[in-house]
């Protein structure tokens, strides 16, 4: 988008004009008021509740007023677990809602399915609908979410339409050996949990084939 | 404790009752499944026993058995203050077979429960007023719990979108670019030049 980036200063000058483009005056006033639809189905609800309270305070970002109708919303928050029966509901409220219109998908489940990786849940709602920003977590925490509307603004500042995804504060790829791998034929704890595996690797032949 | 109800239920229907085992204060009657009705009738109206409450009904899954699936049915009496689980073993290998009379007429309240064994493990229940799956969708084929049902088997209601639909992968391997994500209002260091 190149210099579009840049395009949300006012340039005025001594005489009282300023100059800008169209979008991205367009943008500069949609960034600041997203109604939001709340389509909230499962536990990261309760998340969703502290966020939308004063102490997190949404209206600073202009986001905080909730339409009940998709007719009149800008900002699709899905929010917990979809499921497989869910899944054209969602897409028809998606449908329903007017050009602009964004997507946030609120937790772990929302954005990949989390660890629901089963016959009844959609591994992700983007298997769906288009979707905006990711905001991974379980529950995300407020800071994460607000971190991602605030990506979000700057989308629509720049007329970006790229996903975007909320990384964690804490990331837990540099400490790889915390990582539980899911798998679907483990047979063995040991297999899933490379602590574990080094565990055993540190009392090597005091327990062959226990675990503690 | 509630020795009583299974020496009663042995007294009453001898050969129909397959085995019995108590642990841990849960008695457990296995039942003939031709006498899975009248075994719950007598629990139910005979004053003695009084079993008003149904607790719970599941089907479990043993592939290597043969009868395979196990219906487990739990009881409480409010008034008596015992409990009683039942366990009725039905079908063969393909499920052929799988059925048991409903006792939705003794119990209302065993209505969605018997529809809930029978969306998830695929056993019928005879005379059931409404046998209509309950937990899933009725475009739904095979019976999830299963474990002839395969674990990554999805029967999506809405197609999924195509990569090409989606002018991105699907499945996230990059859709993000390398500095997507940084909590906006920090210039990133490799452009200077955002800094309003």
């Amino acid at each position: 988008m190149g210099d579009m980036t840049r395009s949300l200063t006012l340039e005025g000058n001594e005489q009282g004009f300023a100059t800008t483009r169209v979008d991205a005056l367009l943008g500069w006033a949609r960034k600041y008021s997203l109604f939001m639809y709340p389509f909230v189905t499962a536990c990261c609800g309760m998340e969703f509740m502290a966020l939308t309270s004063p102490r997190f305070d949404l209206a600073r970002f202009g986001a905080e007023a909730p339409r009940f109708s998709p007719r009149q919303s800008d900002l699709l928050w899905v929010v917990g677990t979809i499921s497989q029966r869910q899944a054209p509901v969602l897409k028809r409220i998606y449908e329903q809602m007017m050009e602009p219109k964004w997507v946030f998908a609120f937790g772990t489940c929302a954005a990949t399915g989390g660890f629901y990786d089963n016959y009844t849940t959609v591994p992700g709602i983007d298997k769906i609908i288009p979707t905006d920003v990711y905001i991974p977590g379980c529950p995300p925490r407020p800071e994460a979410v607000l971190d991602g509307l605030m990506l979000l603004q700057d989308k629509i500042a720049r007329n970006e339409r790229r996903p975007g995804v909320v990384k964690p504060r804490f990331d837990p790829v540099q400490n790889a050996a915390g990582l539980v791998k899911l798998r679907r034929s483990a047979t063995d704890a040991r297999d899933l949990v490379p602590a574990l595996q080094q565990r055993e690797r540190d009392n090597d032949g005091a327990r062959p084939g226990g675990m503690r | 404790m509630s020795q009583l109800v299974l020496d009663k239920l042995k007294e009453r229907f001898g050969t129909a009752i397959l085995e019995t085992h108590s642990q841990f204060g849960d008695d457990t009657a296995v039942v003939d499944p031709q006498e899975w009705k009248n075994v719950s009738a007598f629990l139910r109206h005979d004053p003695a026993l009084d079993f008003d409450l149904p607790v719970d009904l599941c089907g479990v899954d043993y592939p290597d058995r043969v009868p395979r699936m196990e219906v487990v049915m739990h009881l409480y009496s409010i008034s008596m203050r015992h409990r009683v689980r039942l366990k009725a073993r039905v079908g063969d290998e393909d499920m052929a077979g799988a059925e048991l009379e409903s006792v939705t007429s003794i119990w209302p309240g065993m209505n969605w429960l018997e529809r809930e064994v029978f969306d998830m493990s695929g056993v019928r229940f005879r005379g059931h007023p409404d046998l209509r799956r309950i937990l899933m969708y009725p475009e739904f084929e095979g019976h999830p719990l299963q474990r002839t049902y395969a674990a990554d088997r999805t029967q999506p209601l809405v197609a999924y979108r195509t990569e090409a639909e989606a002018g991105m992968p699907i499945h996230k391997l990059e859709p993000f670019g390398p500095d997507e994500g940084m909590p906006f209002g920090r210039v990133r260091p490799s452009r200077p030049e955002e800094r309003d």
